[in-house]
């Protein structure tokens, strides 16, 4: 898909979450991670949303994981959502507590259940963008 | 709490509008907002010079298209209004956040007689091919090859969830889950708006559905099929917010406004929220039950919000109108929701018969039926005590309504 076609799947990225993106694109997970109160959080801030510290470091994830829910979405009007049905968006709560949207792959929907235990992998979807998705914990 | 601090008691609900509603009218939007302002005006026994006040959700926005037919500044100028007090907006408490806020407008003295209204020409605006608007406000919009996600939606639409359908299936897949929720039971409220439908003559879908036809029905995003979507249509709906001392001689019994529920606790936010089985309509529903002595078993009617079905049955419970996590078995078979059940629910259809009229339509509903002026999908006795509800995710308000 060249960057001229309509499509509503990329994000911005500002010079806060570059790291986060740069992260997925080398194969990393990058949590923001709070140096003064040890929490972790998503989406990523330039401050704590726990204790407002502004010392927040980046941290590797696990990838660890279970679906919290899901959707096998059948029906989206949108480009490039429209060429992807059907698929499963889902939420998923990491190891470490946060919940991320994302999708799951490589599971038959049948199979499909709360408290699965999934791991990350990382999925280009454009030049400049990857993104974190989940399959099955073999 | 002191009966002088829940100031909302101090207005009621005086008359009620609607604009020709349809599926595509291909009218101006304008022009469909003033005639449900005017008929909400003169129903109320009311005329234009005394309407000092003016609400509407969520005010001028153009996308997504079709979502805001006119903002207050357009009806205000069309009508000539001259407003004590006036106000829109999207960040509140659902789209009934705007009858709340002109509640508090008229008990506080800064206007006496509030239209509010709700005005949407998605279905137009979809033009004839049709299909959803399938990103929500804020995600921005317009297309192009230049588009990026800001805001929340950056965490969202990279992973091809662009959309209310989207977001509520998974709150619905989270009730499945804990409590065993089935879609035989979530077709209960797609069945049960279905056969209100069938008697209300604005509605825009009135054929009769069967179980077999909603299971038979395409899959949108599991577990909502078809069905379980709401329709987008033309129309606007107003009503009209009146302090009580200035509306006992009006053409109605007034409705008190006897308790709102608005509050929200927990992140203010569709994915992020804790607890995916509720949403924040169980902070609505806690705040409005502890603004009163009335009870939910009190309650003789709900209006419930059905963007996507299962919004009605996280009303249910969220309002105490039937245990947490007990909202399937409470609609299953349909008896207890239906029209002369012990607690009708959605009698005028609904946003999935009816249109996506976006809450407003539950009020207007409420009030008909509280008045006795349902005509053939007339609740057999008028209810004296009513309960209306709307909105979904992070952004839910409901009213407690007693007629007077």
């Amino acid at each position: 898909m060249t960057k001229a076609t309509p499509r509503f799947d990329l994000p911005s990225t500002d010079t806060e979450t570059q790291p986060f993106w740069d992260g997925l694109k080398e194969g990393k997970f990058l949590l923001r991670h709070c140096d003064a109160c040890g929490r972790d959080h998503y989406y990523p801030r330039p401050f704590c949303p726990d204790c407002w510290s502004d010392r927040v470091s980046w941290k590797e994830a696990s990838g660890r994981a279970k679906i919290y829910t899901y959707s096998v979405v059948h029906v989206n009007d949108l480009p490039p959502f429209n060429e992807r049905v059907p698929y499963v968006a889902a939420i998923v709560e990491l190891e470490e507590g946060p919940r991320v949207m994302t999708n799951i792959e490589a599971l038959p929907f049948d199979e499909l259940r709360a408290d699965l235990p999934v791991v990350v992998d990382y999925k280009p979807i454009s030049d400049d963008v990857t993104i974190p998705v989940f399959r099955p914990a073999s | 709490m002191d009966e002088n601090d829940i100031i909302e008691r101090r207005a009621c609900i005086s008359g009620v509008g609607q604009s020709a509603i349809g599926r595509r009218l291909f009218r101006d939007p304008l022009e469909l907002t003033l005639d449900g302002c005017l008929a909400a005006i003169e129903h109320a026994g009311l005329t234009t010079d005394d309407i000092d006040g003016i609400s509407t959700y969520p005010g001028p926005m153009g996308t997504p298209a079709g979502f805001s037919g006119a903002g207050a500044y357009d009806v205000m100028d069309a009508l000539r209004l001259q407003c004590g007090w006036y106000a829109s907006g999207l960040e509140t408490s659902g789209q009934l956040g705007s009858v709340v806020n002109a509640c508090l407008a008229v008990a506080s003295g800064l206007a006496t007689h509030v239209l509010c209204f709700r005005s949407v020409y998605e279905g137009s605006a979809q033009g004839e091919k049709g299909g959803r608007a399938a990103v929500m406000p804020g995600g921005g919009g317009g297309g192009g090859g230049g588009f990026k996600a800001s805001g929340f939606m950056q965490w969202n639409l990279p992973f091809s969830a662009p959309s209310a359908a989207i977001w509520i299936a998974m709150f619905a897949q989270r009730h499945f889950y804990e409590y065993g929720t089935t879609r035989e039971q979530l077709a209960w409220i797609a069945l049960n708006a279905r056969r209100n439908a069938e008697l209300n003559p604005n509605a825009i879908y009135r054929d009769p559905m069967s179980m077999d036809d909603y299971m038979a029905a395409r899959m949108i995003s599991s577990p909502f099929c078809l069905y379980d979507c709401d329709i987008p249509c033309d129309g606007a709906t107003a009503v009209i917010v009146s302090r009580r001392d200035a509306a006992k001689d009006l053409r109605n019994p007034p409705l008190r406004v006897e308790a709102v529920g608005v509050r929200i606790d927990g992140r203010p936010s569709w994915d992020q929220f804790d607890d995916l089985s509720t949403m924040a309509n169980r902070g609505a529903g806690k705040q409005l039950w502890e603004r009163t002595e009335y009870k939910p078993a009190d309650v003789q009617m709900a209006q419930l919000y059905d963007g996507f079905s299962w919004i009605t049955m996280s009303w249910l419970e969220a309002l105490g109108l039937c245990g947490i996590g007990e909202s399937g078995p409470f609609i299953e078979g349909g008896e207890r929701i239906k029209r002369d059940g012990v607690l009708p629910v959605n009698t005028h259809g609904g946003q999935l018969s009816a249109g996506r009229l976006h809450g407003y339509g539950f009020l207007h509903e409420g009030a008909t039926q509280m008045w006795g002026q349902g005509g053939d999908r007339q609740i057999p006795t008028p209810p004296e005590v009513g309960i209306v509800a709307a909105g979904g995710g992070n952004t839910c308000g409901a009213l407690l309504l007693v007629r007077e």
